[in-house]
Order: structure tokens, then sequence, then C-alpha cells
């Protein structure tokens, strides 16, 4: 299979992304082994144009090109918040000047990744753009739920936090519906995401403002981050009163059905969003989905510039 | 207002179709049309061969960004009036946000005065409603009135006026010399400066701020209630929610005087087209939905929004050239509206050219004050006259403008209709598709494009 490019999990179907984490499961083994790479990229030159920071991102990415003997190089720059100053086309067209072969993007601005490969025709595979989507990270999470729980048809899962503000959100909600899984979306009505019963591959996802309600019928928890600026803008009234609605506290971990697993983008608020004894908890899935972020990168990566076409 | 345009001999248009009505000669001499009927014989007129071709009024757009002063690197007076020719319009009233902010009467009269230099059209300042449209201190309203460009309307376009008492005494302000408030309704608060896509559906998956329906409606609400209270002149900017066609249809109702303006960008295009985060589709207010395309339409069909008003707003590739949220707003408009609403309501049946004739001349000319345009096509009336092929079909081409701009929504796309010949006071501005070598408008500031 190859890709053209990864701006979004919107646009592919279930066949694709299973290939994907397929794919994520056979470099999770590479990693091992004693000798952790693949000459798969060996003479491939991918650049990681990150605007926006982004540490752990940033390494899983860089990372993952290594270990398929990828040449990378790193850019480092803040995204421009106005029209001054060179403008993100003038930097790719910079750099794609050089003779690279595609472009690993991380952007405050939405869409960004997009025309960044309208404008220098080369792959390009979106590492988080704005409000808009993380694709890795929507495959990392179903690769690092689907190892725990297996196949996730059928299954459900509630994705709970700051809908609104997030990229994860989108990539999830559109991976898990396309891998057959129930999506319950759960937050107060100032942070769920706009008009997000009308977005493609969203269909018959279930939007609810009471977490304890779902709770006892989840397989999964994915809890998102809640920053606490967003307080400010009137999103909630105080940490407490977030808390005593959407907090994944001590209580509320025990109430979850045995089986059930919680997961967490990172960075997390521990104490906000989620209670400390559930973000180390045995059922929790937050060390797994960074493993994963690798595996996933180097399968994305493979697809993406390894073969014939790639530079097509 | 009468701006000097090189004379040119009578001329003589044949067997055009009268807004539609029926057909009929018009002879032009000095300025005005000397005689209307059949058969009309001038021996020596120059023919201008009509048959096929509908007359109207020579078009008025009561809402143009001309760049200068400030940045004529993307759009002169000069050039602008070109565009204006070419897109059928004899008057444009340019907005006040340029640099200087057209804020004094001195500003006013500079305007006015590089318009009276411009040929091929008439260019009309409007003033702004506050001091560098900052929005805290009413700008010198009646000074403006009263200077030689005689200002009549007012707008802090790009900018709400959303001081609610501020915008109370400009409406009462205006009243002692007939004046009129532009307002361009967005409320700074439920649609800061970042919003840049109809909040729905498309913001949420596109990741895009949301530019919420309620932040132009809310300030509208706002603003009829106010005019009811100071029996004063409100004319709503670029009209772009269903719910703010209500409104307006309400206040007519109520027997307010508010007037609206509706873009041929609003009328058509929505915001779907957001999804290619292409920034030629950047605009403020945003593209919006099916459904609100659709009630402009009937808004503008039914009379409840007055008049098209192109919102024509030049800008550089480099200001455009960004990711969406940072590219500039706006779109041209000048050169296509004519053939936009060709396209959508007259092709379909839903306006005359007779409703186009009220919604793109007479209406607009009567909102700003202009005694000299929007006239009936009759004796004695100025020569103002542009005429369109309605059926030719055109493919946008952005290259093709007289705009020094390139920010063109509509390229690569094919409308219906077409202006053909633009008549300024008896000057063709406009001849079979090319604007007429007027000569260059003397002193104008030659920046590079």
């Amino acid at each position: 299979m190859h890709l053209p490019h990864l701006i979004g999990i919107e646009g592919l179907d279930r066949e694709q992304i299973t290939t994907l984490l397929d794919t994520a499961e056979e470099m999770s083994h590479v990693q091992e082994r004693e000798l952790k790479k693949l000459p798969a990229l060996r003479g491939r030159t991918i650049v990681n144009m990150f605007f926006e920071d982004s540490t752990r991102t940033k390494m899983s990415f860089d990372l993952a090109a290594k270990r398929l003997s990828a040449d990378t190089m790193a850019f480092s720059g803040k995204g421009s918040s106005t029209s001054k100053g060179e403008s993100l086309r003038d930097t790719m067209l910079t750099v794609a000047a050089m003779g690279v072969d595609g472009f690993v993007i991380r952007h405050s601005a939405s869409g960004a990744p997009k025309l960044a490969m309208d404008w220098t025709g080369l792959p390009v595979v979106n590492a988080g753009d704005g409000m808009h989507e993380h694709p890795t990270q929507a495959l990392l999470d179903a690769f690092a739920m689907r190892r725990r729980l297996g196949n996730l048809e059928g299954r459900h899962v509630a994705i709970v936090g700051d809908l609104f503000h997030s990229r994860v959100v989108r990539s999830n909600l559109i991976c898990l519906r396309e891998l057959g899984a129930d999506v319950t979306l759960v937050a107060p009505a100032t942070l769920l995401p706009t008009g997000v019963r009308d977005w493609p591959g969203a269909a018959g996802v279930t939007v609810t403002d009471d977490l304890d309600a779902v709770l006892p019928h989840v397989d999964a928890l994915m809890m998102l981050r809640v920053q606490r600026e967003r307080m400010s803008g009137g999103f909630f009234p105080s940490e407490a009163d977030y808390v005593a609605g959407w907090g994944l506290t001590r209580e509320r971990l025990r109430r979850l059905p045995d089986h059930a697993v919680v997961a967490h983008p990172g960075p997390m608020n521990r104490g906000l969003e989620i209670a400390p004894e559930a973000a180390d908890a045995a059922r929790s899935l937050i060390l797994d989905q960074v493993a994963a972020g690798v595996s996933v990168r180097m399968a994305v990566l493979f697809h993406v510039f390894a073969g014939e076409g790639s530079r097509s | 207002m009468s701006t000097p345009t090189p004379s040119t001999g009578p001329i003589l248009i044949t067997g055009a179709d009268l807004l539609g009505r029926g057909r009929a000669d018009l002879l032009l001499r000095d300025g005005v049309i000397a005689e209307v009927g059949e058969g009309i014989d001038a021996p020596d007129a120059r023919v201008l061969d009509a048959t096929g071709l509908v007359a109207l009024p020579g078009l008025v757009d009561v809402h143009t960004h001309l760049r200068e002063p400030g940045r004529e690197d993307t759009e002169t007076i000069a050039s602008g009036a070109r565009a204006a020719a070419a897109g059928g319009y004899t008057a444009v009233m340019a907005m006040p946000n340029t640099t200087p902010v057209t804020d004094s009467a001195s500003d006013a009269d500079w305007v006015y005065l590089k318009g009276l230099q411009a040929p091929h059209a008439d260019v009309f300042p409007v003033g702004a409603v506050t001091k560098d449209l900052a929005g805290t201190e009413l700008a010198e309203l009646g000074l403006m009135a009263r200077s030689r460009a005689g200002v009549r309307m007012f707008s802090d376009d790009g900018h709400c006026v959303h001081d609610p008492v501020l915008m109370r005494r400009a409406l009462e302000y205006v009243t002692a010399f007939g004046g009129v408030i532009a307002q361009h309704a967005q409320d700074p608060q439920l649609a800061p400066r970042a919003s840049c896509c109809d909040e729905g559906p498309w913001s949420g998956r596109l990741g895009l701020p949301g530019w919420p329906a309620v932040a132009e409606e809310s300030i509208i609400g706002r603003d009829i209630m106010l005019t009811k209270l100071t029996g004063s002149r409100l004319h709503v900017c670029h009209v772009s929610t269903a719910g703010s066609v209500e409104l307006i249809r309400r206040a007519k109702a109520d027997g307010l005087d508010v007037t609206a303006e509706v873009t041929p960008h609003h009328l058509a295009l929505t915001v779907d087209l957001l999804e290619s985060y292409d920034s030629a589709y950047k605009v403020n207010p945003p593209l919006r939905t099916p459904d609100d395309v659709e009630a402009l339409r009937a808004g503008l069909a039914d009379g409840t929004i007055d008049v098209v008003g192109t919102d024509h707003a030049p800008h550089g590739l480099h200001d455009k050239q960004h990711d969406f949220t940072v590219a500039a707003f706006g779109m041209l408009g000048l050169e296509t509206a004519l053939s936009v609403v060709s396209t959508y309501l007259v092709q379909p049946g839903r306006m005359t050219w007779a409703d186009v004739a009220q919604a793109m001349s007479v209406r607009p000319a009567a909102i700003a004050g202009l005694t000299g345009h929007g006239r009936p096509l009759a004796p004695g009336e100025p020569a103002n006259i542009t005429l369109v092929d309605p059926t030719r079909e055109i493919t946008v081409d952005r290259e093709a403008t007289q705009s020094r701009s390139r920010n063109q929504p509509w390229h690569g796309r094919t409308l219906t209709g077409a202006v053909v010949t633009t008549i300024l006071r008896g000057t063709p501005t406009l001849l079979d598709g090319r604007v007429v070598d007027l000569g260059a408008a003397p002193d104008t500031i030659e920046v590079p494009a």
C-alpha cells in the first residue's frame, strides 16, 4: 500500500487504517530486536518542520525515521501568527529546494500541512495542525487500544474533555468509527466541537454531557487535556467545577468495568482531567500509547515514503 | 457632482432592450440622453449596434475598497475605476479604510479630487464613522458632509461600530444632513478578529475559528432598534445570514429606514470551498451555508435586500499567500458582479433586468445620495448606460483584470451574462468588452504593482 500523504484520517478507509496498524505491529517487533534499524528508507531525506513546540511528537517522528534509515533534518521555528516575516510558503519552498523527499509538519494553523503539500508538491505527514487533525495520534491510540482490547469492532470508546480545541478528537473520532467502534463524546456544551454530528465519518456518534451515565458502559475511556487557560475564556468556571462534572476522579475510576482501559494523549494535567490514581493504574494505556507512537509513525513513514512512486 | 470626462461625439445606440422591457434606440448627446425611441435618425452620431443587448442605467457600487492612499501596489483610485468600468459600473463608493483613514474633510476631499481625475468612473468617498476606525470617538461627520465631497454615507467597514452609545450618536448626528450609517455588523467578542469560517460543521471539521451567524444578527437587531429610536437611516453592509435577512424584512415591515446589501460572493459561494484552505475564499463575513445563500437570493429577489454591493477588496499576493488563518480577508468583485447576478438570479428567472437595474443602479445611487446616477433611461437624464449581453458565457481569468490585484475567487468558473459596454456621461469607458483608453489619470502615483 502506498499513501501519497497523510494529511488526516478523514479520507482513509478501514482497509488503509487496518493496514497501517498491521504494519505498525510489525514495526513494533523490530523494536524488540537488538538491532532496531530497517533499511526501508535508506537514501531518503525527511524534514521535520515543527512550527509549534512539541518535544515528544518531534522525538517520536525523528526516532521513527531513523529506525527506517532515513536521513532526517529538523526545522524549528515559531509559526508566524501574522503576515509579517517570512511566510510559511517561502519557508516550505526554500527547504523543498534543497532536494528533500518530504515533510513531517506540525503547525498552529489548521490546514498548513495541506497547503505545504500543495505548494511544494512533496508528500507531507501531518504531525498536528491547529484544531484540525492529528492523524498519527489517532492511529497510535487505536493501536494501543487494539492491543489491549482486540478488534475494536463494536467496542465502546468515550472521549472526554476539551473536544472543542482538540485536534486529536477529530482524527480519533473518524478513525474509531471507521474501525467499527461506538464513540461517545462527553464534554460540557462549551467544549463540544461545532457541528460534530454532521462531520463526514462521524455518523452514529453519541454526544452527551453526562460522564457518570457513560462510565459503566465503556471499553475505553479517552481523557483529553484541558488547558487551565481556557477558564479565562469562560469555557468552565473553575477547576473544581470542571472536575466535578468531567474529571476522571478516583471514584469514577472505580465505576469503570473491570476490563476497561484509560487512555490520554498527554501531556496530562494530573488532578484536573485525570486523577493520579487513574493515570498510574494498571488499566492505564498512557505509556503504551507513547511506545505505540514510534511504531505507528514508522508505519506511516514507510507507507508514504517507501517504494515506487513515493515522489510522484 | 460632475466629473469632466473627455468629450466624445454623439452616440446612437440601436436596438437595445431597455431594462429587458422592450427595444428602442438611445441617442446620447452632450453627456445626456437626448432621445429615446424607435428608428432615431442621427447622421452625425457614431452607431453602437446593441441588438441582443440589454441596456441598464450605469451600475453603482455602494461598497468598494480602493487602496489609495496607502496601498497603491494593490489598487489605485484610477485602476479601481478601470475595474469598475470593466464591470459595468459608472460610480463607486470608496470605503474609508485606507492609510490614512478617510475620517476628515480634507481626507474626503483628497479622495474626491483624486476621483475626479480618474476618467473611467465616478469615485466618491465614504467617510469613517469613528476617528481612525478605532470605534471610540466620532469622526468629523458634519465637516465631511460639508466638504466638496459632500459625504453622505459613513462606515467603519472592516470594523463594527460596536459601542451602542457611539452607534446611537452617529445615527442621531447624521440626521442633520440626511446621512446614512453603513454598518459592518460583527460583534467583536462573538466573532473576534481571528474568526474566519462560518461557525458550524465546517468550522469544526476544518478546525478553523468560527464566525457565528449570531455575531452578525445581534448587531443588526440592536441597530434596527437604534434606528427606530433615532429615526435615522441605517444601511447594513454585506448581509450574510438567513437570520439577518429575516431581521431586515421585519424592520422594513415596521416602516424603518433600513437598507441592506449583499455581495456577489455571498449569493453563490459557500463555506465548503474552505476545505481547500485556499485563501482566495477567505472573506469577511465568511462564506456561509447553502441555506444562507438561498435566503440571500430570496431576499434580493423580493427587495428585502436592496442592493448588490461588491465589497471589492484587492489584496497583494503576498498578503494572501499564507496559511488560511493569517491570510488577508477579501475578494475582488467589481468586474464579475453583474455576471454573478445574471447567472444566479436572472438566468433562473428570479429577477428581471428591471430588478437588476434597481438593485445595482437605482437603489445604490439613492442610498449613497448620488443624484447623477441610477437615473431612468429617459431624455434629459445623464447618459450613464451599461450594455449587457445576457447570454454570453465567460470563463473568469484572474489575470484578465483591470485591478492591480489577483485575488479572484471566480477564477476558472463559467458565468452567463457579461457587460459589453459601459458609458459614463456619453463617453464609452468600456466598448465591446475592452476598457477604453481615456489617457492616464494625471497626478496618479505610479507604484509598481
